[in-house]
């Protein structure tokens, strides 16, 4: 595909461009079949009229209206955006620690990549398991609970440890950090050690060789894995639902309950908004790191 | 509920239940000929005959189908499906379905669809002795609550393709009740400490931290509506069905407790609504009643509250049944084995097998024989256990002496206060309900 369009002069049947077209033909009909027509069915859903459980194919924006006229929908963003900026904050410090102790401080590159695929250990697991996991520990009568009132440090066990905010961000990091790792530890495989040395001869201290040299050139990387945990938190359902102990809703529960009484077309609409919302999200965060350029960028 | 629970407790036939089932099935088989008019071909045509029975796993049970197909002769598939997945299904692919499994306000929406053909009551045998509650919405000449969508509310159509639900007693029926239960509290009396019996009880400030309530918007709804007449904030012209001002009092209320920490958690399903309470991370909250035996069977001590109407029309239960269709595409000789197959669920195989987890049979009659006379008591009758009652595993669940919380089915069913529903503000109510859930 590259070499087709470095050559500008190219006619349009050249062997190249045909090449290169039937190259590109099956991902586009793969995702034209399994994503924009599933897309085009859920747009022209949100805005068909409904009633008594009836959807009527007859052009409104009323559903729309509902969504963003709701204050419901802005506290239900608020909520999400609050918890996504809590577990990117926690994943990345995490992700990125691990991501450099492993490119970093480990020698051997055997072990390194070994250390790398136990980070994927807890993945052979079910996410609904890893989750639940969490409930014996944190709860009333759990392990932490139970511990510290034998210490005799609390006398009333925890009640912030389960169904709170505190529980929902501890799976997401669970869940998610290894979506922070993965990039990072790419972004920072690819350094060359040199620079390294070069720093250090022009008199660099480690935290200076950190945040000039080593953070700019795995920006790609954190750019990567921050849309990966922003996303992943702002569409979940389910974890908020277990680990809140359903006392908290999010942008997608909201979804669910119209569904269960087929008001599709309002959870149509509903859809449609956070599409837009995570693409603008998505874009701006894009817009900070042109990750195409350095991911293709040779060094 | 846990499919895996419901079909792992087939439970073990006594001599006494497999002779009974014998004659039974000796019956249904005579009895066919009679309803199809079919000669003894019968049984050879219908072997390779499968009926696709789907809705939610409390009602579409593995266990119950297996049986059936066993007794009848030709095979029964049954798929799980939450509720609405389930109606959606019927709505968009009605021929993937025979025997649809539905609530009220789904058989609302199918009959209007006109998914659905009438069942003709002239081809249900036991049709006399279906409990009036169901087919005229009475007991005892005593008028049931229609708070809701009753059962009777969504019963009758006035001919087979009719698409409009009719007022009164008809011949064709929308669908066949199957199974059924009364929704209430339950509690841990050895955390509580006192006996429950009133809807506000969920709000009380001494539960503080400790209660939950039912996060099914469109039930979970009525929960707090019996909690707050309890309370005696309001009083409602039909909690199953508010008006927007309704809506606004309910869903307030709710916020109010919520922020004063009132709910230490919201439940969906069965198990949640175990592990909550077995866990102890909550004393009090809205539960099912066989959730309820589930807790006990860990050997935790829980009670289902008895919440009878009081003489100011305050408390009662929340009631739903779920019952089966009949798929419009059905014709000749699978419309004959669905009937038969209708027929079978009220020879009292079914009622016995539902009973044991806590639900009830429109036709106690029938499962009457398929119980010791102990189980039918107890389960039924609210008479004391003369002997230890088993849940279907055989974990000891009731001392001889105890009595079913609630008292016999009759006595709970006089005490319905609403009915499981979807209302017209529908939509309004799940995003105030969300409201709740994000405050």
């Amino acid at each position: 595909m590259k070499a087709a369009s470095r050559r500008s002069g190219a006619s349009w049947l050249s062997p190249a461009r045909v090449k290169s077209f039937a190259l590109v033909t099956p991902l586009a009909l793969v995702l034209l079949m399994f994503v924009v027509a599933p897309l085009a069915v859920v747009m022209a859903v949100s805005v068909f009229r409904y009633d008594n459980f009836e959807v009527i194919p007859a052009f409104t924006f009323e559903n729309y209206a509902s969504v963003l006229s709701s204050h419901l929908t802005l506290s239900l963003y608020l909520t999400m955006l609050k918890l996504a900026a809590m577990t990117w904050v926690c994943t990345l410090l995490i992700g990125y620690s691990v991501a450099a102790f492993l490119v970093f401080h480990v020698r051997n590159r055997l072990v390194a990549i070994g250390l790398f695929l136990v980070c994927t250990v807890p993945f052979w697991t079910s996410n609904v398991i890893r989750m639940i996991s969490w409930l014996p520990l944190l709860g009333k009568q759990g392990v932490i609970n139970q511990a510290l009132m034998a210490v005799g440090v609390i006398h009333e066990p925890l009640q912030m440890l389960l169904f709170s905010d505190f529980s929902v961000v501890i799976s997401y990091v669970h869940l998610f950090t290894i979506f922070m790792i993965v990039p990072i530890f790419n972004a920072m495989s690819r350094i060359d050690p040199s620079l390294f040395e070069a720093a250090h001869d022009a008199g660099a201290a480690r935290w200076q060789t950190l945040l000039w040299v080593v953070l700019p050139l795995t920006k790609s990387g954190i750019v990567l894995g921050s849309i990966f945990v922003v996303t992943l938190v702002m569409g979940d359902f389910y974890v908020v639902k277990v680990m809140s102990g359903g006392t908290d809703a999010s942008v997608v529960s909201a979804m669910y309950d119209d569904i269960s009484t087929l008001l599709f077309p309002h959870a149509a609409a509903s859809a449609a908004v956070l599409m837009l919302i995570l693409t603008i999200m998505v874009a701006a965060i894009l817009r900070l790191v042109d990750v195409r350029q350095e991911l293709v960028s040779s060094r | 509920m846990g499919r895996k629970r419901l079909s792992a407790m087939a439970p073990g036939p006594t001599r006494r239940g497999l002779l009974k089932s014998a004659a039974v099935l000796a019956g249904a088989t005579a009895g066919s000929g009679a309803i199809g008019g079919f000669p003894t071909i019968w049984a050879q045509e219908i072997k390779d005959i499968t009926l696709r029975h789907i809705g939610v796993s409390y009602s579409v049970v593995q266990a119950i189908g297996d049986q059936a197909a066993k007794d009848l002769g030709f095979k029964v598939v049954m798929q799980n499906l939450d509720t609405s997945t389930a109606i959606t299904r019927f709505i968009t692919q009605p021929t993937s379905v025979d025997i649809p499994d539905l609530e009220g306000w789904q058989t609302k929406v199918a009959i209007a669809r006109g998914i659905l053909q009438g069942i003709d009551v002239k081809k249900i045998k036991q049709f006399d002795n279906i409990l009036p509650i169901f087919t005229k919405g009475e007991y005892d000449g005593k008028k049931v609550s229609r708070q809701g969508i009753s059962p009777y509310e969504a019963m009758y159509i006035d001919s087979k393709d009719s698409t409009k639900i009719v007022e009164g007693v008809h011949d064709w029926m929308t669908f066949l009740p199957q199974v059924y239960n009364a929704d209430s509290i339950g509690y841990r009396p050895d955390l509580v400490g006192e006996p429950i019996t009133e809807w506000k009880k969920l709000l009380d400030p001494k539960f503080k931290g400790k209660s939950a309530i039912l996060d099914v918007p469109n039930i979970g709804i009525m929960d707090a509506a019996l909690a707050l007449e309890s309370r005696g904030d309001i009083v409602y012209k039909n909690k199953g069905n508010m008006t927007r001002a309704e809506i606004d009092t309910t869903i307030n209320a709710l916020i109010d407790a919520k922020k004063q920490g009132q709910f230490r958690a919201t439940w969906t399903t069965f198990e949640q609504s175990v592990e909550l309470m077995a866990a102890g991370e909550v004393t009090v909250q809205s539960m099912w009643s066989p959730a309820v035996t589930a807790v006990l069977a860990k050997g935790i001590p829980c009670t289902y509250a008895p919440v009878n109407i009081r003489p100011d029309g305050k408390e009662g239960y929340r009631g739903w049944c779920n019952g089966m269709g009949l798929m419009r595409h059905l014709s000749g000789k699978k419309l004959d084995a669905a009937y038969e197959y209708l027929n079978w669920y009220y020879g009292g195989w079914q009622g016995a097998f539902v009973a044991r987890h806590g639900y009830y049979s429109p036709v106690p009659s029938t499962a009457k024989q398929f119980m010791s006379a102990n189980e039918y008591d107890y389960w039924y009758a609210g008479k004391p256990a003369t002997d230890v009652i088993k849940d279907p595993y055989g974990a000891p669940i009731a001392k001889a002496g105890s009595i079913r919380d609630g008292g016999s089915l009759i006595e709970r069913f006089t005490n319905i206060s609403c009915w499981n529903t979807v209302m017209d503000e529908n939509q309004y109510m799940i995003q105030r309900w969300n409201e709740f859930k994000s405050a």
